[in-house]
């Protein structure tokens, strides 16, 4: 039995906690203002609020619905337009009109409903938030100038927020019905469902297997990961930092430690999908895929990071870069999931970047990806850690590049033979996402870019090009 | 007035196809489509999938009672396949079971034999090979051939423009209902009803009366759902009339983009000459139109290329010829512009190839050759209210067009791995069909007893603000408030014989239909109030929901005058017809006045470019536009701003793309990527171009649909600009979009690894 609250109702229900949430909605309940657009996540017209209470307070999130596993919301707080509909329009919906926010209308109640998680956020409003909170809402009338206006409209009205007390401050004024306010008790009286027998499959966010396996899961029963709250964290050990499998890219973002050590988190994070993808899809989910353009496997792998492998309470320890041995091949049995990734804390003369380039800058999977850690003491390349993706089957982790800068002096003579050394270590394909010529003038950019961002000082553009 | 859907939207009431209640014993259909680019069907096998436990029967072309032929304008489409198949999606069949989910598992299990044949992608190919939908077509304006010894320059190219997925965000579906008597009323997601109920009524072999089509809005169309709504439409009214029970066929959105045509891919080439002066002395132009497998509306579609050949210039000698590309990709259809913007583009390219041999601005090109009151079109139209000259100076003094010049300089001079381009992209767009017998429309108005009204018209709500715009008409003819007027569906009963809502004269079409309607309408309440006053009806005015006399308010309200002339059994229903006059065009000579009015414009667009990655931002789109009398300023901002940004989109990041099998390697929107709302410019302004507007536009407010998608055509010539500040070596291709590929390869083109 998958329990939970369904805008101010309690719902209990037989359905598979593989169904997915969207069908339920729209076709169980006839909450029609939830639409289907592309049923992978990628438009945002069935976007909904999930709310969670975490840490003694309410936690709402925008996620795709069409993703969504019902077992996923079990003993959450699922909130579709209809739950926020008062008997006036919400500031949300007032500004949408005033601004002409919308013209064929489709895709506006995911818009409504993700400036709403943006009202919800525990933090101060700002334009930059507004946007990003809409960053996986398409809208095809390319109405996004007046969507705009209205998300700036709503900053204004928000100015003032009480960021520890959010959703008394929204009913209070309006943005939000009084119900919201009974939803913790109400929550707390939902007890966790008893984890089934293993079937097989551990599903994630669904971000990945909905979009391949659709017709495969959408009607079965899953493990998934909201019984397990035990595998999402993120903490400190000593000089390293552990993340559950289940931790969601949207709890790094957040999380004080990354954002302590990864000054421009923020931009990175940016990069990869969109805010209501972020916020339920996972790193072991993203690791596991195994996609040889993951943006987060380029991210870790250039931590050198390490995964552990659980089957049946055995675990064993292995690098990420190892863990991939072909096109979609992994070091992994059939019953071993990701329960926990860490990485050592980089140094203070470490220094992280992360470069990602596709068709369109947001929301899109990458043509070519790459990260790097390098560390620099006195001139010279102590260590570097550098991952490409989109250059070949795997994610890879550049193995003779690395070796070939460690002990090196930082200049544009070094980084060029890297590109040669770099270049050789590569075997990009041409497919849908460029060519493979593409791929890797591409990589050679990217790779130049870690430097010219890293020590502007040291490096440009220009001087990488001119001594060729 | 805001749009009137506004509120219904926002809170998420408004009704879209998928939406309409379910009737019990609906059937859920997935369409069966050809896996193969090209073949003769050996032998499919259903019986696995018909063994299916909920699958209730599975429709295929053995089961039409009428004719298997969807074709509009050309009978060349079969709705199901029968012996060949013409493109990978082509439909052969439509499973129907009690869930959708168990249709599309049973779909699975059909399996088909197929001989395979050759595969034709490229228009090019097809052209060689004599494969063409309809025979070329020219147009011609003085004398080129004489006209090449006259010119200075003379240079010669080819350009390329890519088609573009509609990805309106509902995808297609229908939803068919039996009625009595083999009756059926069909729900369709339509721009197009009457030509679904006309498909419909040939393929059950039944007349239009017996098909009811109803749209009350759609989730976007954008041309998409023009003709292409059709075939849907004519399975779920087919397995209605077959099994009599209610059809509901919504497709997947992979099913969709494979399924379905899209704007046509071109590939031109052009030669120009000039004069010492700059001036166009000479223009001539190939295009290959990639039609896909049957004609749909690509010969209209390729006529309006013919059209727009030459933009917002004139030239006194030009021969353009336009050729309709059988391959075997889905039937492409109409897109916002159809057909125009790839024109344009052509000759933007030869101007920007001369430009660049010449080592001028392309602006000085653009702006020595503008289109003038009194030039003649190739076509024969006599250009008329042109605005373009003073549009120019227009926006040349609004943005200060010098400061961005010479701003895009200095950054230039001051940044080596960011370039920043701007560009100039007039637009001039002809309004009406250009099949003049399509430029008539009706309108249906009801004045309820109480004093309310009904009004229905052949108009298509699909987010461009047309219900609004017919609202406004009703008020405002009417003095009321417009709480008192209900926009109803669009239904064939009500108002028969439509047009489909396209060419962006829908609003002109119904709304002057309409006010044809009121006015009748309106003179009759008044001929009653003035027997009641004892005065002449010109005595008479309605103003705010009352009657005036000789222009003093009187104690009788609209509803008492209303209820007095139901009692005095005055006609209270009236249908508006409209015939737009002036228009006419004749195909033998190529010569004629096919457009009411043009609509002009002008964009100017600053790009900056990461020469490390390749990528781009557009820092602003600054457009001055002729709206005439805009009679909604809201709407058709947005109409603006939204065309504006889905011709950057196609010019930038949308990439379709098929294999050499006719397969669709662009097939989902992990792999099509339209704009977000980061890639839109950083800032839009748009300023109106005052003028009298013209009396053929509803309200003199000008049509406003299509042209401002061809401003997104300067988003090419920006990067190319922007690029060549880098490379100034780089030699464009012209070849539509400007992928962040392109622009790196283009950066790089002489130092790749």
């Amino acid at each position: 039995m998958i329990e939970f609250i369904l805008n101010d109702r309690k719902i209990a229900t037989d359905q598979p906690s593989g169904a997915l949430l969207l069908d339920f909605v729209r076709y169980e309940k006839r909450l029609t203002g939830t639409k289907i657009g592309c049923r992978e996540g990628d438009c945002g017209a069935c976007t909904v609020l999930i709310g969670s209470w975490q840490n003694g307070q309410m936690k709402y999130e925008q996620v795709t619905s069409c993703l969504t596993a019902l077992g996923n919301v079990h003993g959450r707080h699922v909130v579709t337009i209809e739950g926020l509909n008062m008997e006036g329009m919400t500031p949300v919906q007032q500004a949408m009109v005033d601004e002409s926010g919308t013209q064929c209308g489709f895709c506006t109640v995911g818009f409504v409903v993700s400036l709403t998680a943006y009202c919800l956020q525990p933090t101060a409003p700002s334009p930059q938030h507004a946007i990003a909170a809409i960053d996986g809402n398409i809208c095809r009338c390319t109405g996004y100038k007046a969507i705009g206006r209205a998300a700036q409209k709503i900053t204004e009205a928000l100015a003032g927020k009480d960021v520890a007390q959010p959703v008394d401050w929204l009913v209070e004024r309006n943005f939000i019905p009084t119900y919201f306010q009974l939803i913790p008790d109400r929550l707390k009286a939902i007890r966790p469902r008893k984890q089934k027998q293993p079937t097989g499959i551990v599903l994630g966010g669904g971000t990945d297997l909905y979009v391949q396996k659709h017709d495969e899961l959408a009607h079965r029963e899953l493990e998934v990961m909201a019984d397990r709250p035990e595998w999402r964290y993120v903490r400190m050990e000593g000089g390293f930092c552990r993340l559950g499998g289940g931790t969601t890219v949207s709890d790094i973002a957040t999380s004080d430690i990354f954002q302590k050590h990864f000054p421009r988190l923020g931009d990175h994070l940016k990069l990869v999908s969109s805010s209501p993808i972020r916020n339920i899809s996972t790193l072991a989910g993203n690791f596991v895929n195994a996609s040889p353009i993951g943006d987060l496997t380029a991210f870790f792998l250039a931590l050198d990071a390490k995964i552990t492998l659980t089957e049946e309470k055995q675990n064993r320890s292995i690098f990420l870069k190892d863990f991939y041995k072909g096109y979609k091949e992994l070091d992994k049995k059939a019953g071993e999931i990701i329960t926990e990734i860490s990485f050592h804390i980089p140094s203070p003369n470490s220094h992280f970047n992360f470069e990602k380039v596709s068709k369109r800058t947001h929301l899109d999977i990458a043509s070519v990806n790459t990260a790097a850690l390098i560390t620099l003491r006195e001139g010279i390349i102590q260590q570097a850690h550098i991952s490409a993706g989109g250059i070949g089957p795997i994610p890879t982790y550049l193995h003779k590049s690395c070796a070939f800068l460690q002990g090196k002096p930082l200049s544009p003579k070094t980084i060029q033979s890297a590109n040669d050394v770099l270049q050789a270590e590569i075997s990009p394909i041409s497919d849908v996402r460029g060519t493979k010529e593409y791929k890797r003038l591409m990589l050679r950019q990217l790779f130049y870019a870690h430097f010219i961002g890293l020590f502007p000082g040291e490096i440009s553009l220009k001087g990488l090009l001119e001594e060729e | 007035m805001k749009n009137i859907d506004s509120t219904s939207h926002v809170t998420g009431k408004s009704i879209y196809l998928d939406d309409i209640p379910i009737l019990q014993g609906t059937l859920y259909g997935a369409v069966l489509d050809s896996p193969i680019g090209h073949g003769e069907v050996v032998a499919i096998d259903y019986s696995e999938a018909l063994a299916m436990d909920g699958v209730a029967y599975i429709l295929t072309h053995e089961d039409i009672p009428g004719e298997n032929q969807i074709g509009g304008i050309i009978p060349d489409e079969e709705l199901f396949a029968e012996k060949e198949v013409h493109f990978q999606g082509q439909p052969i069949a439509l499973i129907l079971a009690e869930s959708e989910h168990i249709a599309f598992e049973a779909r699975k299990l059909v399996k088909m034999k197929f001989t395979e044949k050759e595969v034709i992608t490229d228009p090019r190919e097809a052209r060689a090979k004599g494969r063409l939908i309809i025979p070329p077509r020219t147009f011609s304006l003085g004398n080129t051939a004489a006209a090449w010894a006259q010119c200075a320059h003379i240079f010669e190219g080819t350009a390329q423009t890519n088609g573009q997925e509609h990805l309106y965000i509902e995808t297609q579906g229908a939803y068919a209902v039996p009625m009595e008597n083999g009756h059926i009323r069909l729900s369709s997601s339509t721009q197009g009803p009457t030509q679904v109920q006309r498909t419909a009524a040939r393929v059950l072999g039944v007349g239009m009366h017996r098909i009811e089509v109803d749209v009350v809005r759609l989730g976007g169309g954008f041309g998409g759902k023009e003709d292409q709504a059709t075939p849907w439409g004519v399975m779920a009214a087919l397995g209605a009339f077959v099994l009599n029970q209610p059809i509901k066929v919504v497709l997947h959105r992979l099913d969709d983009m494979r399924m379905t045509g899209k704007r046509h891919p071109y590939s031109s080439d052009y030669k120009i000459g000039l004069s010492e002066e700059l001036k166009i002395i000479a223009y001539e132009a190939t295009f290959h139109q990639n039609a896909g497998a049957s004609a749909d509306l690509s010969p209209a579609v390729m006529e309006r290329t013919l059209f727009h050949a030459t933009n917002s210039y004139f030239v006194p000698n030009v021969e353009v010829t336009a050729y309709s590309c059988k391959t075997n990709l889905p039937p492409n259809t109409a897109f916002r512009g159809f057909g125009g913007p790839q024109g344009m583009f052509v000759i933007e390219a030869a101007l920007a190839h001369a430009a660049r041999e010449l080592g001028v601005e392309k602006c000085i090109l653009q702006k020595k050759n503008l289109l003038k009151n009194g030039d003649s079109f190739p076509y024969g139209q006599i250009a008329d209210g042109v605005g373009l000259s003073q549009i120019w100076e227009d926006l040349e003094a609004k943005f200060d067009l010098k400061a961005v010049e010479a701003r895009v300089q200095e950054f230039n001079a001051q940044h080596e791995d960011r370039k920043k381009g701007f560009s100039l992209m007039p637009v001039t767009f002809g309004i009406s069909f250009t099949k003049t017998p399509m430029n008539q429309a009706r309108a249906l108005v009801h004045i309820y007893s109480d004093g309310s009204v009904g009004v229905s018209t052949g108009a298509v709500e699909m987010g461009q603000g047309v219900n609004t715009k017919m609202l406004q008409i009703a008020a405002q003819m009417f003095s009321l408030n417009p709480s008192r007027v209900k926009l109803e569906s669009t239904n064939t009963t009500r108002v028969a014989n439509t047009s489909p809502s396209a060419a962006s004269a829908t609003s002109d079409l119904n709304g002057k239909a309409l006010q044809k309607a009121c006015q009748a309408l309106q003179e009759r309440l008044k001929n009653c109030a003035a027997r009641h006053w004892g005065v002449t009806s010109a005595d008479i005015s309605l103003k705010e929901e009352r009657i005036w006399v000789k222009g003093k308010a009187t104690d009788m309200s609209w509803d008492q005058l209303v209820d007095m002339a139901f009692l005095a059994r005055i006609a209270l229903t009236e249908n508006g017809h409209y015939a737009t006059p002036i228009i006419h065009f004749d195909k033998t000579i190529e010569k004629g006045h096919p457009f009411a009015y043009h609509v002009f414009g002008l964009a100017l667009t600053e790009v900056t470019l990461d020469c490390i990655r390749g990528t781009y931002e557009f820092d602003s789109v600054k457009i001055v536009h002729d709206f005439g009398k805009s009679m909604n300023t809201a709407v058709d901002t947005g109409q603006i701003e939204g065309g504006l940004v889905q011709g950057i989109g196609w010019m930038t990041m949308e990439e379709l793309s098929y294999d050499q099998a006719g397969k669709l390697r662009s097939n989902s929107l992990s792999t099509y990527k339209i704009p977000d709302i980061y890639a839109v410019p950083g800032e839009i302004l748009i300023e109106a171009f005052e003028t009298e507007g013209t009396e053929m536009a509803i309200l003199k407010s000008k049509a406003v649909g299509e042209p401002p998608l061809m401003y997104g055509m300067g988003a090419f010539f920006a990067i190319e600009s922007a690029l060549r500040a880098f490379n100034p070596d780089f030699e464009s291709t012209y070849d539509a979009p400007f992928t962040p590929e392109k622009v790196l390869m283009g950066l790089y083109q002489s130092s790749q690894p």
